[in-house]
């Protein structure tokens, strides 16, 4: 998240240009923003500025309330030394009613303005949430995990951030009118000064806010830096500490906290010289008002009252004009966090369902024609996400015109190096992507032609990286279905998964996730099997599934997985030589081509490729294993960016192996 | 109007930070102290290990104070020029309103600057002492063994640097600043307001308390309402991060409408928290508006009533008016600068909490014993380590590893290999018996020989988000290209290095993302050849690596543990078959001890692992 709010503040870095044209496209945008909030929630909108005006006419009337007493009650009675009951009763009854007004309207605006502000929020938290489910996985792999959920979060928030002082602003416009209409009738000459001390104090917050708000940006992404190299330095502990290496480390550190304390010593120069401004700016208003008054009340030309009324006004209406500053200062945050929501709103891309219905039963038939599948490159070579959903963008090719049928219930293992396109393919036969061009098809059944729930009734994928919700065993298992805790047990028994859960405290109750027990990457990867095979799957895909599980326990999984009563068709990606020979057959894959078919004996004759692949294979899981020493089950990388680096590598393959 | 007592109160109930785990978990062996000191305490001990936050102290709060007049500049003119000016003996006096602008209007522009250099000063301390604390906290952090042993604390470790010291940081500027500027602002509105008339001094101190009070029991069931949002949020952030992070999942089981629920759930029950925290803080508001019509309607009843007996005099009363604005803005900041005060409180706490846990691997530096260079000698003197509170790991575990000599560890996970890898290192002091390492106590030896001497090479080959170059240099900054180059030519790299577009210039990506796992490996041999030790530890990876590179990194290792001794933990048999000698560890004790051809003959742990291993991969 930090680094999310991160992002955010440099880019708006970038946009807070100080060309003043951009500056006002922002304005004009941020007003955009604010129309459509106001558009979306009309009623709320409305009660919430009709209180802050209410604020204003009566926080406006309070100083004419002031100046009325003082010319009616308080000199009267000062001068003449008495004063009568109804004087003092109708003092009292017009301060209270002053007061209730202003409680009233001040109440009405705060809890209007953030209901206005969490609701919206609400809203675009939940469309953008519930986009991400309906987006296409490929659509998923062109965005960086910690962007989408930075999309999701502070993005939203920042959006609607202005909302909370909006109808305080939309008040102190409705007040800056009330206030000089009521002082030109009072006095036209006292009114002037008004006149040149609140445009003042809005040029002094609005010339503030441009000149600070990229300085704020700067400091917000010096943040983000010393937080990233806090993160890298104790994630390479080890290696600072084995090579004794801590004090150039810290020396590293500290010249990045250095550069943001100048930052934020930078931001706090600039505020240090705000505040006293537009608190003094007010007190010279006064301050003239005064002297000017007095000579204005020499020539008989206004009351005290007048005088009193007039100097209050200013000493209130100095803190709703500051209103005008939190917005602008808030708005080209505003304005981006508003164009990534939207832009992942605008996605589009959902994946198309048919009607049909598939009821064989037993092994699946499945079959591929002409398939072939590219992705653009998304990223450039730093890295950077080039968003590219345009059709000129460089594609490349994973799957260059796949055929391949296979039988109900035959056990098939997709072997090919590294890039071949194998994961690819079972996202494909998966129908988590669409092909580029040929066909999938389930029993003779085109998989788009499939109603929305028939795959994942008939076929299930355990993919390379597993992932584990925030729930218990058994909801990480069932994901909400309604099955017995036998047949949870069963699957737990088949996945080799049984042991280290029943040992669990809870056991299928125990949660699982950051606020439960963190699971080792052989555990989360059995999980996720025995999460496939309790549906009972016709169809079962296995993309290198039980990479960080040890051999012994994967020969035991893949041989249960055969003694099975029903005969599911099983597709498994392998590296191990121990894992191909469980297989009926093997399809070797090269390029995004099928470059030869058969058992693993013909192959190792037949296909060059393939022998110097799998002996090499051999070897280095021969060393890999060695004397048996189990594949530590290290835990699975939790860091979000560490995540989408490995989603990111669902498609491409680039690491890893 | 004393924060501290407050947050005291507020801490005793434990603290309210959802981020922060739990201690003592099961699976955390090492906890990080934690600072329960009262809030002053925890305010004066914070405070004191920065100096910049003291230095020239004085003179900033000379500054606050002289700043603080200003706030009453135009209640005094207004009374002034009532009194003396409009309703004065001689009628109005415009001459002497004149002299009385003037004063105000310099009296202003001083108080101006007062306040202004107030600020600066402020942000400069706090801002120079934040960094310091962030540096303090930085490297002890590096000191606790917690990093090397409990890789899930990192995170909560990387927030000790930077957002608690972001919470103290935004407290002091705005929070602690107002704090201040407030103070002053009510103590003298009130002196002020004394002078004038002390009766309608008691009338406003009368309506204002009980608003004091008021917010103090407010601010309770505040903290707690944003406790309530702070888990909801994460909740529903988890919940989103699913629809991402489980893209695939959740499309692969169809399990699209389940997640909408949740998302719906947890973001209503988000915006239901908001809400109900937002009434609360609403409520001081018009509470705070109430208060003040109240003082208003007293102070003009009892004015005039004073007025009457000649006791008061008009310009008086109408400038209490205007001081009594001076009261509102505190009172209805209060809350929220309380809300800060006690999140900076928090965040102190947790610092502290990181900077009071005791190195338990100290350096015994200066006085330690300086090693001599050459092939070392290991021994393990009866060793015995636990977990706290955990099983014995490793259980009087005695051996002798002659200098020169290459070693391979192998056993089941949970056998002890990577504890006895931690202690020959000095991650971890062992609970018994002593590591020595050329006759010297492991705990004796200074770190900057330990560290020079010996060299550990860990599973992941952490690399850090610069050039090869750099992170190869990591082990010794001195170096040149050069040398690195002739580096990689001696361990038979100089093809691969060619290979690489950049050559030694090749950006690595974070934590060397840009490299294969087996150029990761590479590196890190690399790294440690730099290095140059003469005990040289090693965790062998894991991971699958394709053949090329794997032969790559069998030369370089070769080449890299030649004439020295060397320890290393091995997965791959090649290792245990080179080997001048196998250690195999079974449930914390070593079992077997001889060269791979010896120990595969006999029967036992090591022949039982060799024929399994044989079997799956047969």
């Amino acid at each position: 998240m930090a680094q999310g709010t991160a992002t955010a503040g440099e880019r708006t870095g970038e946009d807070a240009d100080d060309s003043s044209a951009a500056h006002r496209g922002v304005f004009g945008r941020g007003m955009k923003v604010l129309w459509t909030a106001a558009r979306t929630e009309p009623w709320i909108f409305s009660v919430a500025v009709a209180g802050a005006m209410l604020h204003a006419a009566v926080t406006v009337a309070s100083a004419s309330v002031l100046g009325y007493l003082t010319d009616h009650t308080v000199i009267p009675a000062f001068e003449r030394g008495s004063t009568t009951a109804a004087a003092l009763v109708a003092a009292a009854a017009l301060l209270m009613a002053v007061g209730l007004g202003k409680a009233a309207g001040i109440a009405v605006r705060r809890m209007l303005a953030a209901l206005m502000q969490f609701r919206l929020q609400a809203r675009y938290r939940r469309a953008v949430a519930r986009k991400y489910l309906e987006l296409p996985l490929s659509w998923h792999h062109r965005h960086p995990t910690g962007q989408l959920l930075s999309n999701a979060n502070a993005d939203v928030e920042a959006a609607w951030q202005p909302l909370a002082p909006l109808p305080m602003a939309v008040g102190s416009v409705f007040m800056l009118v009330i206030a000089s209409v009521a002082m030109l009738v009072t006095d036209p000459l006292l009114a002037a000064v008004a006149f040149v001390v609140f445009p003042l104090l809005v040029v002094v917050n609005v010339v503030f806010q441009r000149r600070v708000s990229p300085m704020a940006s700067r400091a917000q992404a010096l943040r983000a830096e010393v937080s990233g190299v806090a993160h890298e330095s104790f994630d390479g502990a080890l290696v600072v500490k084995t090579l004794g290496r801590e004090d150039t480390e810290t020396e590293r550190f500290t010249e990045s906290a250095h550069r943001l304390r100048d930052a934020l010593i930078q931001v706090g120069r600039m505020r240090s010289l705000f505040d006293p401004v537009m608190e003094a700016l007010p007190n010279f208003g006064v301050l003239a008002v005064l002297l000017l008054g007095m000579w204005r009340l020499s020539t008989g030309a206004i009351e005290p009252g007048d005088l009193v009324q007039i100097a209050f006004l200013f000493t209130l209406l100095s803190m709703p004009i500051r209103s005008f500053g939190w917005i602008l200062g808030d708005l080209p945050r505003s304005v981006v966090g508003w164009d990534r929501v939207q832009s992942v709103l605008r996605s589009e891309g959902s994946m198309g369902h048919g009607t049909s219905t598939l009821d064989g039963t037993g092994g699946l038939a499945l079959s591929a024609r002409g398939v072939v599948f590219s992705y653009a490159d998304s990223y450039d070579s730093d890295g950077r996400d080039l968003m590219s959903d345009d059709a000129d963008a460089p594609r490349t090719t994973v799957l260059d015109g796949v055929d391949l049928d296979i039988d109900p219930g035959r056990t098939v293992a997709l072997v090919g190096p590294t890039g071949s396109g194998k994961s690819t393919l079972t996202t494909v036969l998966m129908r988590l992507v669409d092909p580029d061009e040929g066909t999938v098809s389930y029993d003779g059944t085109d998989v788009r032609d499939l109603a929305r729930d028939q795959i994942p009734r008939h076929a299930a994928l355990v993919p390379q990286s597993t992932f584990v919700f925030e729930d218990t065993v058994r909801g990480n298992v069932t994901l909400g279905e309604d099955i017995g805790d036998e047949q949870v047990w069963a699957a737990l028994r088949l996945a080799r998964a049984d042991g280290f859960i029943a040992e669990l405290d809870g056991g299928l109750d125990a949660p699982l996730g950051e606020k439960g027990t963190t699971l080792s990457g052989g555990q989360r990867q059995r999980l996720a099997l025995a999460r496939a095979v309790v549906r009972e799957p016709r169809l079962l895909v296995l993309d290198d599934a039980t990479s960080a599980v040890d051999p012994q326990i994967e020969a035991q999984i893949l041989a249960g997985l055969r003694e099975r009563g029903t005969s599911a068709t099983v597709i498994v990606v392998a590296y191990r030589r121990a894992t191909i020979e469980l297989a009926d057959e093997v399809v070797y894959l090269e390029r995004g081509r099928v470059l030869a078919r058969g058992t693993h004996a013909e192959l190792l004759e037949t296909s060059a490729g393939y022998n110097r692949l799998v002996t090499a294979y051999e070897r280095a899981s021969a060393e890999n294993d060695a004397a048996g020493a189990p594949v530590p089950e290290a835990p699975a990388p939790v860091d979000p960016t560490r995540r989408a680096a490995v989603r990111g590598d669902d498609l491409t393959e680039e690491t890893s192996r | 109007m004393s924060a501290p007592a407050r947050t005291r109160e507020q801490d005793e109930r434990g603290p309210a930070d959802p981020r922060d785990p739990a201690p003592g978990r099961a699976d955390s062996a090492v906890s990080l102290h934690r600072s329960t000191g009262s809030a002053v305490d925890t305010l004066r001990r914070g405070l004191s290990l920065s100096p910049e936050f003291a230095r020239g102290l004085w003179l900033t709060l000379a500054f606050a104070v002289a700043a603080t007049v200003g706030k009453v500049v135009v209640p005094v003119a207004v009374q002034q020029i009532i009194d003396n000016g409009i309703t004065g003996t001689g009628g109005p006096d415009l001459g002497f309103v004149a002299r009385m602008v003037a004063v105000c209007a310099g009296l202003l522009v001083v108080t101006m600057a007062c306040s202004y250099l107030m600020n600066v000063r402020l942000y400069k301390a706090t801002e120079s002492g934040l960094a310091t604390l962030r540096r303090k906290a930085f490297r002890h952090v590096h000191d606790l063994s917690v990093l090397t042993q409990n890789s899930e604390r990192k995170g909560a470790l990387v927030s000790r640097v930077t957002s608690d010291v972001d919470q103290i940081s935004t407290f002091m500027q705005w929070g602690g600043i107002l704090l201040i500027v407030s103070a002053g602002q009510l103590l003298i509105a009130t002196t002020l307001m004394a002078v004038y008339s002390w009766q309608l001094t008691l009338v406003v101190w009368v309506c204002f308390l009980p608003l004091l009070f008021g917010v103090r029991w407010l601010q309770g069931l505040l903290s707690k309402a944003y406790l309530k949002v702070r888990e909801n949020t994460g909740d529903m952030l988890g919940v989103i991060g699913e629809t991402v992070m489980g893209a695939a999942v959740i499309r692969a089981h169809g399990t699209e409408e389940r997640t909408a629920r949740r998302i719906d759930t947890t973001v209503l029950a988000t915006r239901r928290s908001q809400v109900r925290a937002q009434r609360l803080s609403v409520a001081v508001s018009p509470f705070a508006e109430i208060v003040s019509a109240v003082g208003n309607t007293a102070v003009v009843l009892l004015g005039v009533w004073l007025g009457l007996d000649g006791d008061l005099t008009a310009g008086r009363l109408i400038a209490f008016l205007f001081l009594m604005t001076l009261f509102i803005q505190p009172m209805m900041m209060a809350t929220e600068i309380f809300n800060e005060a006690q999140n900076a409180i928090a965040g102190w706490r947790r610092v502290l909490g990181v900077l009071d846990t005791v190195p338990d691997i100290s350096d015994p530096g200066e006085a330690g014993t300086v090693l001599p260079r050459g092939p070392v000698r290991v021994d393990f003197d009866r060793v015995t380590y636990s977990y706290p509170e955990g099983p014995v790991v490793l259980d009087d575990v005695a051996v002798a590893i002659e200098p020169g000599t290459r070693v391979a560890v192998v056993g089941e996970t949970g056998s002890g290999k990577t504890t006895f890898v931690k202690l020959l290192t000095r991650l971890m002091d062992p609970e018994r018996g002593t590591v020595l390492l050329d006759g010297t106590d492991l705990r004796e030896i200074a770190f900057s020989s330990l560290r020079g001497r010996v060299v550990m090479v860990p599973q992941e080959g952490f690399l850090f988000d610069s050039s090869l170059g750099d992170n190869i240099r990591f082990a010794r900054p001195e170096s040149t290209d050069a040398e690195l180059r002739a580096a990689i030519a001696d361990l038979g790299l100089d093809e691969w290095l060619g290979s690489l577009a950049h050559g030694l210039d090749t950006p690595v990506g974070q934590r060397g993302e840009s490299l294969s796992a087996g150029e990761r490996q590479l590196v890190a041999l690399i790294r440690a050849y730099v290095a140059d030790p003469d005990l040289l530890v090693l965790d062998e990876a894991t991971s699958a690596v394709d053949p090329h590179t794997e032969m790559r990194i069998q030369r370089a290792l070769d080449r890299l543990t030649r004439g020295r001794t060397s320890v290393a933990i091995a997965h791959r048999l090649s290792t245990a078959e080179a080997a001048d000698r196998v250690l195999v560890f079974d449930d914390g004790r070593i079992v077997q001890s001889g060269p791979h051809a010896e120990l595969v003959s006999r029967p036992g742990v090591y022949a039982d692992l060799y024929a399994s291993w044989v079997r799956s991969s047969a």
